[in-house]
């Protein structure tokens, strides 16, 4: 099976300039007296695996383990330092509630702007309509302005949206916390099913059980660096260890 | 990622330009009773005070006052809201940014294009100005799109400029709306060139918001078509300015991610 994602020994390093410099005075200020400092910080270092198509693959970790940064590169959103991360194939990030959705439309006129930002056209994005809302179960309320959904609503659209599209690689980013048990179970069976067409999950979480449940391998990050990468359910029960003894200390 | 691989991207990515010009559109119109009517009648209004003010409290020696005003003020106007509202294009998209990849300057532009529709639909007020001052009709006048395609480059241009910069520089925010008022103040808009000094005026000639100014009005007011000149330097001015706009963007646009 091919790769689509290959991470290879990338390292991310912020430069972060020691006191902001926000206004332009500032920045004329310091430049002048060549006082840009700058620190760095590691987000990640030297990190390696790949996902081969059709894997379910978790990110797992604590806060500030690099998670984010390393969805953020793969994403494509962010370049690494060092390194390089590949990726073969269209990814469908879930878009975290507040970002793809303009709050004065409505939820029809969300879904193809949802669609574009994905990068699926609007004759693609009319054909799958139908499921989209199917799933979503928001048939009284796709003409309705997005900014009277409640959470629970938009987390339904846009989780509805992100799977639908025929994208290779699902990327879904602890969202699953909104919307209610039977709508969670619900997504789980989507993922489920998604995964047994062989199209490719990529999951971060730091709930181990979610994490056990569907994924096969686990990627387990912590300050920027990759302590484990192997079955999930391996790595999950190292992940806690670790986590308790740390506690215990 | 280089500068030709945005490039092709952003080709790529037209559909998200076209979504999101509708949007801007619809909610623009949405909420309000007369709709699309109101680019109509904003720039009928608006020329009319104008209109009052300079006929009463200055007198300029030109000759159909109305449609001199109205053909400035709708160029004007188009160049200071697109940029304004490209300004913001990235900063209000950053949490977007952040999750997922499209070329970055879909944003800006696709602001640009959505003022320019609205521009166009205005337009319908410089011919209801035309006629009624009953001026009269010329083919040059079909040439009037030339003169808005250069405007459309050089706004989409300055645009690029505006928004990037403003991500680093919160400041561009507050600095651009005296920018754009001098700006307005250096382009003959409600007075002609010749009232002001010679020294003044020479390099107001090379205001490129005058050049273009300028062609719009020998077409559509005077029925003259402009020497090629004129329309040389137009041209080579909106290209340039829009290729500066890319260039500076695509320089920027590398760091927006840490600023977002």
């Amino acid at each position: 099976m091919e790769n689509l994602i290959e991470v290879i020994g990338a390292g991310m390093r912020f430069i972060m300039e020691q006191e902001r410099t926000d206004t332009l005075k500032e920045y004329l200020v310091k430049l002048v007296r060549r006082n840009l400092k700058y620190t760095g910080f590691t987000a990640l270092k030297d990190v390696s695996f790949s996902v081969r198509r059709g894997d379910s693959v978790a990110l797992i970790g604590q806060n500030g383990s690099g998670k984010s940064t390393m969805l953020k590169l793969i994403a494509g959103v962010m370049e690494p330092t060092s390194g390089s991360v590949r990726v073969r194939g269209s990814i469908a990030p879930l878009i975290e509630l507040s970002a793809g959705f303009d709050v004065d439309l409505t939820g029809r006129e969300n879904v193809f702007l949802n669609g574009a930002l994905l990068g699926y056209k609007r004759p693609y994005m009319e054909r799958i309509y139908d499921e989209i809302v199917d799933f979503a179960e928001l048939h009284e309320f796709i003409d309705v302005p997005v900014r009277s959904y409640s959470s629970g609503m938009i987390a339904r659209l846009g989780f509805s949206i992100a799977t639908h599209v025929q994208s290779d690689i699902l990327v879904v980013d602890e969202v699953l916390a909104v919307g209610d048990y039977n709508f969670q179970q619900k997504c789980y069976r989507r993922m489920e099913e998604m995964l047994d067409t062989g199209r490719t999950l990529l999951f971060v979480s730091h709930d181990a059980e979610q994490v056990k449940r569907l994924c096969r391998r686990a990627v387990w990050l912590d300050h920027g660096m990759l302590m484990r990468d192997g079955p999930s359910d391996q790595v999950c029960d190292a992940y806690l260890d670790w986590m308790q003894k740390r506690e215990a200390q | 990622m280089g500068f030709l691989h945005e490039v092709r991207m952003t080709f790529k990515y037209v559909h998200l330009i076209v979504e999101l010009v509708k949007r801007d559109l619809k909610l623009k119109y949405r909420r309000s009773f007369l709709g699309y009517f109101w680019s109509l009648l904003n720039p009928l209004m608006m020329m009319t005070v104008m209109m009052i003010i300079f006929s009463y409290m200055f007198r300029f020696e030109i000759e159909n006052y109305p449609l001199y005003l109205i053909c400035g003020q709708t160029i004007f106007n188009f160049f200071n809201e697109s940029t304004t509202r490209a300004m913001y294009a990235v900063l209000e998209n950053s949490t977007l940014l952040k999750k997922v990849y499209v070329p970055k300057c879909v944003f800006p532009l696709s602001r640009v294009l959505s003022c320019f529709v609205s521009m166009a639909l205005s337009l319908l007020a410089v011919v209801i100005v035309m006629l009624v001052t009953r001026v009269q009709l010329h083919w040059s006048m079909l040439l009037f799109f030339i003169p808005l395609i250069y405007l459309l480059l050089f706004a989409s241009g300055v645009g690029m400029i505006t928004s990037s910069l403003a991500v680093k520089f919160q400041d561009v925010l507050h600095l651009y709306n005296i920018v754009t008022m001098v700006w307005m103040y250096a382009t003959p808009i409600f007075y002609p060139i010749e009232a002001v000094p010679e020294n003044v005026a020479r390099f107001i000639r090379l205001n490129p918001l005058y050049i273009i100014v300028n062609i719009f009005r020998e077409l559509m007011l005077y029925g003259r078509i402009p020497p090629l000149g004129s329309w040389l330097l137009g041209a080579a001015m909106s290209v340039a300015m829009f290729l500066i706009g890319a260039l500076v963007f695509d320089r920027l646009r590398k760091d927006f991610i840490y600023y977002i």
